[in-house]
């Protein structure tokens, strides 16, 4: 070959691997997130965040949360509803303007095929319908069909009505096309969809991106996007990078010290979405010292709640004391608890700890969660309080916590759908003690044994009157910040970086609030 | 004649046996380190949350309830007739995973490994021939820092030079996500893949997302290769058949390059294998600084979330390449040795 042809061959080659133009189609919206825990897309057995978040716009629900009136849900594919006089019997009247892709009518048949379904496949949030005395035995008699728009649901007891409907607001009430799945291997859903949302599924491919392509019959109008791509990008160096650069068009992981970076960049827009979920401390029980109400008491004022959310958290959290997070039905805003070292060393003085003691605190090894830890054990220290932090990975550490094998744990909870029995069922109850108890909820994992706690919590969700019930929840509150095993740190906000261009993005309170349909760029 | 064939026949055995020895030492390590570690593999399946009855269901799915030697027996059940069993992280048989993520890992190793060839070597060779002076140092000093150079930094910064202000190269991800799904998987290699089927704008499109990653992946080859290429043709021109070559006569290029590398070429053969098998193996690090969907990445997430049949699938894969790696290292030992046989 002459050298001439040598040089074109070397130009060429150049040329082609030149890199793409920056920016992204007009039509399609694309955004880096870690997709570490997306495991599956069946609404019956999705508990993860980034699965709740794409489920939501693959399907219909029965009923939206309400944010502005989180104690009344609005129906999606319900129209309309009434309840029996002794509370215990729903009727659902479907709207009869819905189609799943492909022009079919969504049926009463379907609401029933995906609510047994939820309950008979028995995976993860089979809980929350089985909360309401649904059992796999039950299902067949308590959830029918009476014609093509009406079905009954038929419980054991009479719940608050808003229990009720904000249950069938999460995911799991997701109506499922039975058709387009009749025939297929019970874990085809897994990895695809089969829904009526504002975008079908193009293709998940684990570990690299899925694509979501607009449903142009979708009930709400056509989304102004063709396609969404979500691509798994762990590192968050490298989505700061990619949205810098246009490749992406937002980015969901950026840690606080990307988010001021971009701060100064006038191309990205970063929104702040406060968020359900909380940071909060965990002290079991059973340890000698961790269950002296003094201990208990004295460690509630060694945490310097406002500083570490104003400057180590930078924005991602707020500080937040009760177990409704803020936005929640009947949420307690109150934060009686500031840095009060003194006051914490009287507390442990009576407790008849004057020069402190040691204790392990099992951390996930996250840089956050980390960065708090450490927060928390140096103010701790001034207390003479030895904080030993015990890393792991988040499994390892959960592990350890169910089991319980911790001594303090800190960590995060987030709520399962929008109705303050989530919370409560898990802080304010704890049925038996027992190791080998049959429900073992966050008290039960500490060790707490509070049965009029628990009474009022059950009563709490037998209260059809939602003055009554708001009351309640105060109670529970305030008795549970006061002195419980549960210090309530902060509440989280997300922070979405997107460029500037991009409209129409929304997020609320839980992930299945974050919806791609009136994006536009 | 017959005793010769006889002989080989049995050699051979003894390398069949060494080797499956091996790869069940390995299952066995690896089975008995997935079921000790502290984490609850059924956590992963279920979730925090789920009732009792769920976690004991999914806990007898997954055979967690029977014996530890009872479990393995159904795993190694499973492997022989093709099934390494399906992935919690992914939920699709770990053998697809395996299939989708190795190629990415394969493509990124091998064009690593030939940059460290390329440079590597002849730097090497460089250093040795010019012992104690200029080059030598430079390439002494460049290998210790190619060596101590964090690969996660190292990735960062070729990712914020040349594509974030130069824009020489495309960013993080194998391809462009407005190119997946054209070309028909045949290899698994995206750039032969493309080939093959004509799209020269997504080979094109691929190379540019393989550039950087390969760079960085291949500056630890270099470095690794340089210093022991060195080190080795110290030796070889220190030998009497250099002195003997020279005396003849003969240029020294001739010598360095003909005869002392001819030399240094059959132990230098291990050194690129090893090092070939630790790329092949993922480097977590690269693979996640460039969203690369490889096999390291899949482990490390695998890990984490306990996903055992995966850790598992991709740590016999492994094995087998370490394996085969050192074997093709032996014959080319014969091929480029007369001595050996």
């Amino acid at each position: 070959m002459p050298k001439s042809r040598h040089l074109l061959f070397v130009l060429a080659l150049l040329a082609a691997v030149s890199p793409a133009v920056a920016g992204t189609p007009r039509s399609v919206f694309v955004m880096a997130k870690a997709l570490d825990d997306l495991v599956s897309l069946d609404p019956a057995e999705v508990f993860e965040f980034s699965g709740m978040e794409i489920n939501a716009n693959l399907y219909q629900r029965l009923f939206r949360a309400n944010p502005d009136d989180p104690a009344n849900p609005v129906g999606e594919i319900v129209e309309s509803w009434q309840v029996s006089h002794d509370g215990r019997v729903f009727t659902f009247t479907l709207r009869d303007d819905l189609t799943f892709p492909g022009d079919r009518s969504i049926e009463a048949a379907d609401a029933v095929f995906s609510l047994r379904r939820g309950v008979t496949l028995n995976k993860a949030p089979s809980f929350i319908l089985t909360q309401l005395g649904l059992t796999a035995a039950s299902v067949q008699d308590r959830i029918r069909a009476l014609d093509a728009r009406r079905f009954v649901l038929g419980l054991d007891r009479a719940y608050a009505p808003s229990l009720v409907l904000n249950v069938l607001s999460a995911g799991i009430a997701s109506v499922v096309d039975r058709e387009a799945v009749a025939g297929r291997k019970s874990d085809w859903l897994r990895s695809h969809a089969a829904g009526s949302g504002p975008f079908t599924l193009k293709r998940w491919q684990p570990g690299e991106y899925l694509l979501l392509d607009a449903n142009p019959e979708y009930s709400g109008g056509k989304p102004a996007l063709k396609r969404v791509v979500l691509r798994d990008i762990r590192e968050p160096s490298t989505q700061r990078l990619l949205l810098e650069t246009g490749d992406i068009d937002a980015a969901r992981n950026l840690g606080p010290d990307q988010i001021a970076a971009l701060a100064k960049d006038e191309n990205i827009r970063v929104l702040t979405v406060p968020r359900a979920r909380l940071f909060y401390m965990a002290l079991n029980q059973r340890h000698p010292l961790l269950g002296r109400p003094e201990v208990r008491r004295a460690l509630r004022q060694l945490v310097d709640y406002e500083a570490i959310a104003a400057t180590l958290l930078a924005g991602r959290a707020s500080a937040h004391q009760s177990f409704l997070p803020k936005g929640f039905f009947a949420a307690l805003e109150e934060r009686p608890f500031a840095y009060r070292p003194a006051q914490a060393k009287a507390l442990l003085a009576e407790a008849g700890l004057a020069d402190g003691f040691s204790v392990g605190m099992d951390v996930r090894s996250d840089p956050v969660m980390m960065l708090v830890a450490q927060a928390i054990q140096a103010s701790m220290a001034e207390a003479g309080v030895a904080v030993e932090i015990l890393p792991g990975t988040g499994k390892q550490v959960l592990t350890r916590y169910r089991a319980r094998r911790h001594e303090i744990f800190i960590g995060q909870w987030g709520p399962d759908y929008l109705d303050p029995h989530t919370n409560a069922s898990t802080f304010a109850r704890n049925p038996d003690n027992s190791d080998d108890a049959r429900e073992r909820t966050l008290a039960w994992r500490n060790g707490w044994e509070i049965p009029e706690i628990t009474a009022l919590a059950e009563q709490a969700v037998l209260e059809r009157d939602t003055a009554r019930r708001a009351k309640i929840y105060g109670e529970l509150q305030r008795r549970i910040q006061a002195d419980s095993p549960f210090i309530v740190l902060f509440q989280e906000n997300e922070l979405i970086a997107l460029t500037a261009g991009v409209k129409g993005f929304t997020a609320g309170l839980t992930s299945d609030q974050t919806l791609y349909h009136g994006i536009s760029k | 004649m017959a005793s010769v064939s006889k002989r080989r026949l049995a050699a051979a055995a003894q390398q069949f046996a060494g080797v499956a020895f091996t790869l069940f030492g390995l299952l066995v390590v690896t089975f008995i380190i997935g079921r000790v570690i502290p984490i609850d593999p059924v956590l992963a399946v279920v979730g925090d949350r789920a009732s009792p009855e769920t976690y004991a269901a999914a806990k007898v799915a997954m055979g967690l309830d029977r014996s530890l030697a009872i479990q393995f027996g159904l795993y190694l059940q499973g492997i022989f007739s093709g099934d390494f069993g399906t992935s919690v992280v992914t939920t699709r048989p770990v053998v697809d995973d395996i299939v989708r993520y190795f190629p990415a890992t394969m493509e990124l190793a091998t064009v690593a490994i030939m940059i460290g060839i390329a440079l590597g070597v002849p730097a090497g060779v460089l250093a040795a021939s010019r012992r104690g002076r200029w080059p030598d140092h430079l390439v002494r000093v460049v290998s210790l820092l190619g060596y101590s150079t964090p690969a996660f930094w190292l990735a960062m910064i070729v990712l914020l030079v040349f594509y974030a202000n130069l824009g020489w190269a495309a960013g993080p991800g194998r391809i462009d996500v407005y190119y997946e799904d054209i070309v028909a998987p045949v290899t698994g290699l995206l750039l032969f893949d493309a080939a093959l089927d004509g799209e020269w704008a997504i080979l094109g499109n691929a190379l540019s997302h393989l550039a950087l990653p390969a760079l960085v992946l291949g500056s630890f080859s270099v470095a690794y290769i340089a210093r022991m290429t060195r080190s080795l043709m110290v030796e070889q021109l220190g030998q009497e058949y250099v002195l003997a070559a020279r005396a003849k006569g003969m240029s020294e290029a001739r010598v360095v390059w003909r005869h002392a590398l001819a030399n240094a070429a059959v132990p230098l053969v291990t050194v690129v294998a090893l090092s070939y098998g630790a790329l092949l193996e993922g480097s977590v690090l690269t693979e996640t600084v460039f969203a690369w969907p490889g096999l390291g990445s899949y482990m490390t997430n695998s890990l984490l979330n306990a996903d055992m049949n995966a850790v598992l699938g991709s740590t016999l894969v492994i094995g087998v390449v370490f394996l085969g790696l050192n074997l093709i290292a032996d014959l080319l030992y014969t091929l480029l040795d007369p001595r050996v046989s």
